[in-house]
């Protein structure tokens, strides 16, 4: 990559900061809304653990133990699926990994629109505020909050929850995709207008190319899910039949506007964490990214691809051959640019002076992991395969190891990559470590035997099952219990780096780690870069 | 603020640039909504999704009298509307681009006079661009008053080129559904079409 040629040095000197409410609660500060935002991530994600801890109580066993109803169950797995999604996983590698380093990352002095950004952030948290609202509510008959799954397919969202629970879902997504279509705006606005003179597109580090991206990814989509849902409000609501056959209308269609949403959604939480992960490898193997331009257009064309690819999650509606045998080949075309990505990597460490730090672990395991979910991805992307799949443990399997183990591995990953850069202190390297074999091992024991439930035919969205997938089901809940005690372990690392007197130096990571937010102190000046750094080229840097 | 912020005010070409994003979102929302309509003529003139199509009857020579397709009939009522509703038979078997009449038997059990109106359907989703509707009662809204019995027609026959697609060549068998519903259009729907009862409760007949 290339570096600053020139670093301003003057900032420290007026490094004003507001009092506390106007700094957190009127924030303007990209670093600072950053900050915002993994901390929200972080409660949010608790309160999303805290679901998926129910569900798998509820799974170890056959029969109903602590669930009085199957619909409270299902409200669970709603609540846990919708909140990891959008109050977890976006917020946290969109909203606070995004915020901080994207304007560092291209010489920015902060983000396009920093009150817009602001919104942005308080329109989430009031989404979230409201999906809190819809589990105390009623949704089905007798009972409180949506069980609708995160897909709210109707004709179960609407005849089959007459409460005001799905209202309350529905205007949660509302309010965060809102958020989220500002926060784009912003991201694109930046990078295409606010990078440090020299700083070209093609000098861009992967990081902000995946911001880019996802940016766009979500300018796209997300109006798409924005207007099924606001049919679907209508239709609960109002009176209209966009999904109601009693009217003429087809409730397929909701599922392919859905789709034509939630499959670029996937992408949309997965590319930022190949940006991050780019990083940490090329940081702790001391070599620049392999095959940076193809990183980058990978990253395109995934982007892309997403797009035309939604009806892989709807084999079941009836689709023709011919149309079904599109969807099979355009959903395994992604497998060639991913690939790409995952052999760039393995090509990055190759010869590379590779050191075994936390931030390493967790991107080294992000590695095989989300192989592991790609290659079962592969697999149900045959429709005739699919068939027999769909709606089965085998698909709950396939998208935690691409998203619990992929996206969330990559969420520790950049904290412990960045923690320092952040606030200036160190979390122990040892809890870093033992986190992750924690999780590493936990999350393993926890999904992988979901693979052979699917095979065997369990089910998805079913508080009880047949005594024949005990075996496994207990297997995976003790698994989900060592995962949660690596979060224990998380939370004393950050405790520890607190408590210590240590400091951070600027460049705690070493010669690997070439990109600009490492020319800053740790933590980085409140404003940053006014007098703009130059990118000038190394000579053989990429 | 009371701070002093040194706040980058966006050039024009960021202005321009988050305008053109906005713009963007916006058409997207356009596109979401104009894919109704869309998806409606697309169904239509596809038969995708099981959706019939409507048109003239073939001419006699067009028929095949060595080929034919059993056709069953489905019918349901939804709940929110007082009507029992049957077929004359409960499947025919059709030559291949012969012209068939079938009549459905609708009765108003309720005490009031009710509107409804049918939904329809084919299945396999894959037959509804070959099964061609020339005549149907589901077109148009019913009106019956308290105990009163109407008989409906559906005319219709079965596209002879259905032998020629490799999806459905092999299909010896076909149903056709209605569901008959409370109108939305016609007169308030009753509240009962909220309740929790399964949609399309299956008569007897």
């Amino acid at each position: 990559m290339a570096t600053a040629a020139t670093h301003a040095g003057a900032h420290e000197a007026h490094d004003h900061k507001p009092s506390f409410f106007a700094r957190w609660f009127l924030s303007t500060n990209h670093k600072d809304i950053g900050t915002l935002y993994l901390l929200f991530a972080f409660c949010a994600g608790m309160i999303g653990a805290f679901l998926s801890f129910g569900i798998r109580m509820e799974m170890e066993e056959p029969g109903l133990q602590y669930f009085s109803s199957p619909a409270t169950y299902n409200v669970f797995v709603t609540g846990h699926g919708l909140i990891m999604v959008f109050f977890m996983v976006m917020p946290a590698l969109i909203g606070g990994f995004g915020n901080w380093f994207v304007p560092l990352m291209i010489g920015a002095p902060d983000m396009a629109f920093p009150r817009m950004n602001n919104i942005s952030f308080w329109l989430t948290v009031a989404g979230f505020c409201s999906l809190l609202c819809s589990l105390f509510v009623e949704g089905a008959p007798g009972a409180s909050g949506a069980g609708t799954g995160w897909t709210v397919y109707p004709p179960l969202s609407t005849m089959g929850h007459p409460g005001p629970a799905v209202d309350f879902a529905i205007f949660a997504l509302h309010l965060s995709g809102a958020g989220s279509i500002l926060g784009a705006i912003n991201f694109i606005t930046t990078i295409l207008n606010m990078r440090a003179p020299g700083m070209t597109l093609h000098k861009m580090p992967l990081f902000a190319w995946a911001e880019l991206v996802t940016a766009f990814l979500l300018l796209l989509s997300l109006p798409v899910l924005a207007g099924a849902i606001t049919m679907l409000l209508t239709d609960r609501n109002f009176g209209t039949t966009f999904f109601d056959p009693a009217g003429g209308g087809d409730p397929i269609l909701y599922q392919h506007l859905f789709w034509f949403f939630g499959h670029p959604e996937v992408y949309i939480m997965i590319l930022p964490a190949f940006g991050i992960v780019s990083h940490i490898i090329a940081t702790f193997s001391r070599k620049p990214v392999f095959g940076y331009l193809a990183m980058a257009y990978a990253m395109v064309a995934i982007g892309v691809v997403g797009f035309v690819v939604w009806a892989h999650h709807m084999y079941t509606v009836g689709l023709s051959l011919q149309t079904q045998s599109y969807f099979v080949f355009a959903t395994m075309v992604i497998a060639v640019p991913t690939g790409v990505k995952i052999f760039s990597w393995i090509a990055t460490m190759w010869g590379g002076s590779i050191r075994f730090t936390a931030a390493m672990h967790w991107a080294v395991g992000f590695i095989f992991l989300f192989t592991v979910g790609g290659v079962t991805g592969v697999v149900l992307a045959n429709s005739a395969v699919d068939k027999y799949l769909h709606d089965t443990y085998y698909v709950v399997a396939h998208f935690h190891y691409v998203l619990s183990l992929g996206a969330v591995f990559i969420i520790f990953a950049g904290i412990y990559y960045w923690f320092p850069k952040m606030t200036g202190r160190i979390i122990p390297e040892w809890a870093g470590k033992l986190h992750f074999w924690l999780a590493f091992i936990g999350a393993n024991v926890l999904f992988f035997p979901m693979h052979f439930l699917g095979l065997a035919g369990m089910p998805r969205r079913y508080a009880d099952y047949p005594e024949a997938f005990a075996g496994w089901h207990k297997v995976s809940t003790y698994g989900g219990h060592i995962f949660g005690l690596g979060m224990f372990v998380f939370v004393i690392g950050v405790v520890l780096a607190f408590r210590s007197k240590e400091r951070a130096a600027d460049n705690p990571w070493g010669e690997g780690a070439t990109t600009l937010e490492w020319t800053l102190s740790s933590p980085p000046p409140f404003h940053q870069f006014e007098t703009l750094p130059h990118i000038v080229d190394e000579p053989g840097a990429h | 603020m009371t701070a002093p912020s040194p706040r980058p005010t966006p050039s024009r070409g960021a202005a321009r640039t988050a305008v053109l994003c906005a713009g963007l979102a916006f058409g997207m929302v356009g596109l979401a909504y104009a894919s109704v309509p869309l998806y409606n003529a697309f169904c239509k003139a596809t038969g995708y999704d099981g959706t019939p199509r409507q048109g003239p009857a073939l001419s006699l020579a067009a028929a095949r009298s060595d080929d034919s397709m059993v056709v069953h009939f489905d019918t349901n009522v939804a709940p929110g509307i007082a009507w029992k509703f049957a077929p004359e038979v409960s499947s025919i078997d059709a030559k291949l681009g012969e012209t068939k009449t079938v009549f459905f038997r609708v009765t108003n059990t309720g005490p009031t006079p009710s509107t409804g109106v049918a939904t329809f359907n084919v299945q396999p989703g894959l037959m509804g661009g070959y099964f061609v509707k020339v005549a149907c009662f589901c077109f148009n809204e019913q009106t019956l008053q308290p105990g009163e019995t109407i008989d409906v027609p559906v005319v219709f026959y079965v596209d002879p080129a259905v032998r020629d697609d490799s999806n459905t060549a092999h299909l010896s068998e076909m149903t056709l559904s209605y569901t008959y519903f409370a109108s939305k259009n016609g007169q308030p729907v009753t509240a009962a079409v909220a309740n929790t009862a399964a949609p399309g409760t299956k008569r007897d007949f």
